[in-house]
């Protein structure tokens, strides 16, 4: 499931749920439509209500990675538990991660 | 310490992925008896989650089947898991292991580091297969458990 933050030009979204294989086309779908259709400057997916996540997370971030830098865009992962930032790790992706360190957290009010 | 088998389990069920998440709950639940650690479980449940779908992704690829699930638990406090599909099965296993190494059809965002995952979460990893006849991956992992000391 996804929760979605708009700050204009950066917008968070906030996963929850396990993203595996099952989950990962649906979720794919709807992060490639807000990419497509809000066009954001930033991207960021926080992972904060995701209890696991295995390989299947890192297809789908690298492939939203591609998404966000063909429009001259950026994503970044924020708030995921140590076993997940140990994956992303393994796989080349912490600078995603150390990125988004200087993030705010978003405002309930953004909501839409 | 000479080990011997404490408990097992077996398991079978259909190669679609709504099983990935039943799978890894169903180890998770099963190593509970040795009262391990968050990271320990988290750990088991990513590795089993990696093997079992790639059983479901690329063994069962073109076809339909069964993925077995072999758990056990030694006095030692080792688990051994074996996930066994009787899938396409993997020709070049040292290759299959390797990092970004991918085989994944296109509609498919698969990144490769499924074993890389495995091997950096588990103690052991093993890997047999034999092409058209299917694979057997044996995950094996010493659960130091919440009530031995650090270290132990
Ligand atoms: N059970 C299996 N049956 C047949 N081929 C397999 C099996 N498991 C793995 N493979 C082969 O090994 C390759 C590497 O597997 P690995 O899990 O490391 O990466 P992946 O599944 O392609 O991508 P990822 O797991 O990162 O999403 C696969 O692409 C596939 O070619
Ligand atoms: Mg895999």
């Amino acid at each position: 499931m996804l929760k979605i933050y708009n700050d204009g030009g950066r917008i968070t979204a906030a996963v929850s749920g396990d993203i595996d294989h099952h989950a990962a086309r649906e979720l794919r779908e709807s992060l490639d439509m807000i990419i497509a259709y809000s066009r954001p400057e930033v991207l960021i997916l926080d992972l904060e209500n995701v209890g696991f996540m295995d390989s299947s997370g890192i297809g789908l971030i690298v492939g939203r990675q591609k998404r966000m830098r063909e429009q001259g865009g950026e994503l970044l992962v924020k708030n995921a538990r140590a076993e997940i930032n140990e994956i992303l790790k393994l796989s080349g992706l912490a600078a995603v991660v150390a990125d988004a360190r200087r993030e705010p957290n978003h405002t309930a009010k953004n909501t839409f | 310490m000479k080990r011997e088998l404490i408990n097992e389990c077996r398991l079978r069920f259909p190669a679609i992925s709504r099983n990935e998440a039943f799978s890894r709950s169903a180890v998770a639940a099963f190593a509970v008896q040795q009262d391990p650690t968050v990271e320990e479980v988290a750990a088991i449940k990513t590795a089993v989650s990696e093997a079992v779908t790639n059983a479901i992704v690329h063994g069962y690829r073109d076809s339909e089947g069964d993925v077995d699930l072999f758990m056990k638990l030694f006095s030692d406090g080792t688990i051994l898991i074996q996930v066994k599909d009787k899938g396409r099965g993997i020709p070049d296993i040292k290759a299959a292991m390797q990092p970004m190494f991918t085989t994944a059809p296109e509609d498919e965002e698969r990144s490769g580091y499924g074993f890389t995952v495995m091997e950096s979460f588990m103690d052991k990893v093993r890997v047999r297969s034999a092409v058209g006849r299917g694979t057997t991956v044996t995950l094996e992992k010493k659960l130091r458990g919440k009530a031995s000391p650090k270290g132990t």
